[in-house]
């Protein structure tokens, strides 16, 4: 177990250590202690490349395919869960499944498509952030469906009826009681959704242009310069992922409970 | 826990209690629908977004793929899929012709990946399944272990991936500073980014960043055993290991069938991890197979072949898939009945 917590940390602890070091040390051989310990890497990121704009584009991308996910998924749970309807197994089966397949099976048509619509109507799908945040709803929807299903299903219909009888419609229960009862639910979904836009890379290497550049693709802009500033790397790196591992540490309990709640079934 | 949970979520969304204590529900505001309309309807009407963003995104670009696959579509047709000419089964003919250098290029991508999914699979499994069983117990600094072991899944792919590189470069990495510099088992410092080791590099990142997806569901899997069906199997007299075979095993069949079969897909597919290791061009002892079709698409830009080869891949999966279901579930029914 120490050596498995030794495999996990190491990368972390050379992201840590490099982003604090001058550029000789990261440019020589490793040292595992700096010469020198600088800040300096966490100023020139932002001037290396325009790395504020791609965090800008990543989180309004990722913001907005997390709040359409988890809106649709909330309706669309909320169905499956409490009524009894034609299609109901093979629209599970169908949305779960489409979860299961590669990337790549529909990057080559949904690229054409987003091409040809910009063609053909005008609307900018392609290269635009609207496009990205359509492709990333749809990959986090399939799984925060499950997973509230799960939540819905646990939270008694009792409940519901009892709102039903203060005089509630049914989306004024699922609003008003399944919803707040299912606050812990929702939020590892959002986690989850933002998460998956946030470190998507495929799609965000084909359907961006340089305005509309996410930091998935971002990063990789301090490679191919002529020096290749190691140090700025492992800073940038580091900026990026605080926003999503602080957010995944503090709600992870939520996250797990809700991972348990849709696999174990 | 049933008044509390019914009256703080309907005083939460209205503003002021003393304007909430005269008035009425606001169900008079809203229009209402036809009852039987809305008995019948509604469900539909809850999935109605969902169902048509998946079959937008997913669905139809999906049908689109198989058609193009049919199709000889280089970039003159790009801007105007209707113009792109039919050209039958030429190719998939391209794709499965192991003797031209498409074909036999593809076929080696194949056969790379597979290997790798297997190991990479195969050491996610037990790792996680250690860990979690060693979690299963109390001690101190337990919760913390649990959240560190769960960084590498936390982390944005691209972040850590890129990380792993930086450790792998020649001449300014950690790995050959331990491996040439520090224990001095090798002559020269070797290339993990290019050439063969590229297909070790490729492993390790893989199963750093897999193996915690395993651990976080063995570990539900693990606790939702319930305590009694042990104690019982104490008193009648049976022992850990019998325990562990008649009833650890059992009860996370269902649980190892899912996990299994997600890692697999997951590792199959895999794109990230290769791309941002290797960059636009994966050495051939690395090429998976989602980096193949992308950079047989993307580079020569015909996206016929490539829908071929996609194609291809999902009747692979799928057959893989169906195939793993009924082999597993076939044999889960005489240890269910047991």
């Amino acid at each position: 177990m120490t050596l498995l917590t030794g495999f996990v940390l190491l990368p972390v602890y050379v992201m840590v250590s490099s982003s604090l070091k001058p550029l000789q040390d990261v440019s020589g051989s490793f040292r595992w202690m700096p010469s020198g310990l600088t800040v300096r890497p966490y100023f020139d990121i932002w001037d290396t490349v325009p790395l504020a704009r791609y965090f800008v584009n990543s989180l309004v991308v990722a913001g907005a395919a997390t709040v359409c996910s988890v809106v649709i998924a909330v309706f669309a749970a909320y169905a499956v869960s409490r009524y009894d309807f034609r299609g109901k197994r093979v629209f599970t089966v169908t949305v779960l499944s489409t979860q299961m397949f590669p990337g790549i099976l529909f990057l080559l048509p949904l690229f054409l498509i987003y091409v040809n619509i910009g063609q053909s109507t005008g609307i900018a799908l392609f290269g635009s952030r609207g496009g990205l945040i359509l492709t990333y709803l749809t990959f986090s929807l399939p799984f925060s469906i499950w997973m509230l299903i799960g939540y819905f299903d646990s939270v008694p219909r009792e409940l519901d009826e009892a709102a039903k009888v203060d005089g509630c419609g049914p989306l004024g229960a699922l609003l008003r009681v399944v919803v707040p009862a299912a606050v812990p639910g929702i939020v590892a979904v959002a986690v989850y959704a933002f998460m998956t836009a946030w470190g998507e890379v495929l799609f965000a290497s084909v359907m961006t242009n340089d305005t509309t550049r996410t930091l998935a693709v971002g990063l990789q802009g301090y490679s191919t310069q002529n020096d290749v500033y190691w140090n700025q790397i492992m800073a940038a790196s580091l900026v990026v992922s605080v926003p999503v591992v602080a957010g995944f540490l503090l709600l992870q309990r939520y996250l797990v409970a809700g991972l348990t709640a849709g696999a174990v079934k | 826990m049933t008044p509390a949970a019914t009256t703080t979520p309907r005083r939460a969304p209205s503003g002021s209690v003393s304007e909430r204590t005269g008035a009425q529900p606001p169900r008079s505001r809203r229009p209402r629908l036809p009852g039987r309309l809305r008995r019948i309807g509604l469900p539909y009407l809850l999935l109605l977004p969902a169902l048509v963003l998946e079959l937008l995104v997913h669905l139809v670009p999906m049908a689109i793929g198989i058609v193009m696959s049919f199709r000889e579509l280089t970039q003159f047709y790009i801007r105007d899929l209707n113009s792109a000419p039919w050209n039958g089964l030429d190719n998939f003919a391209l794709a499965v012709d192991v003797n031209q250098p498409v074909g036999e290029s593809l076929l080696r991508s194949f056969l790379t990946t597979c290997q790798f999914t297997v190991l990479s699979v195969g050491l996610c499994w037990l790792i996680g399944t250690a860990a979690a069983v060693f979690l299963q117990e109390n001690f101190r600094g337990r919760g913390l272990l649990r959240a560190v072991f769960l960084i590498p899944y936390a982390l944005p792919v691209y972040a850590a991936v890129i990380t792993w590189a930086f450790m792998f470069q020649r001449d300014n990495g950690l790995i050959n500073h331990v491996v040439h510099d520090q224990l001095g088992l090798t002559d020269t410092p070797p290339f993990w980014l290019i050439g063969d080791n590229s297909f070790v590099a490729l492993l390790v990142v893989s199963v750093w960043k897999g193996w915690p997806f395993a651990f976080l569901i063995m570990m539900a899997g693990l606790q939702n055993i319930p305590r009694e069906l042990y104690e019982a199997a104490a008193i009648d007299g049976a022992g850990v290991w019998q325990q562990v075979r008649r009833i650890t095993l059992p009860s996370l069949r269902p649980v190892n069938q899912v996990l299994v079969l997600v890692l697999f897909l997951w590792t199959f597919n895999d794109f990230n991890t290769p791309y941002v290791l290797f960059g636009k061009a994966a050495p051939e002892a690395a090429d998976l197979i989602s980096v193949h079709i992308y950079q047989s698409s993307f580079v020569t830009w015909n996206f016929g072949t490539g829908s071929a080869m996609s194609v291809l891949l999902l009747i692979f999966l799928l057959a893989v898939t169906a195939g793993y279901l009924l082999f597993t579930s076939r044999g889960k029914k005489p240890a269910d009945a047991h």
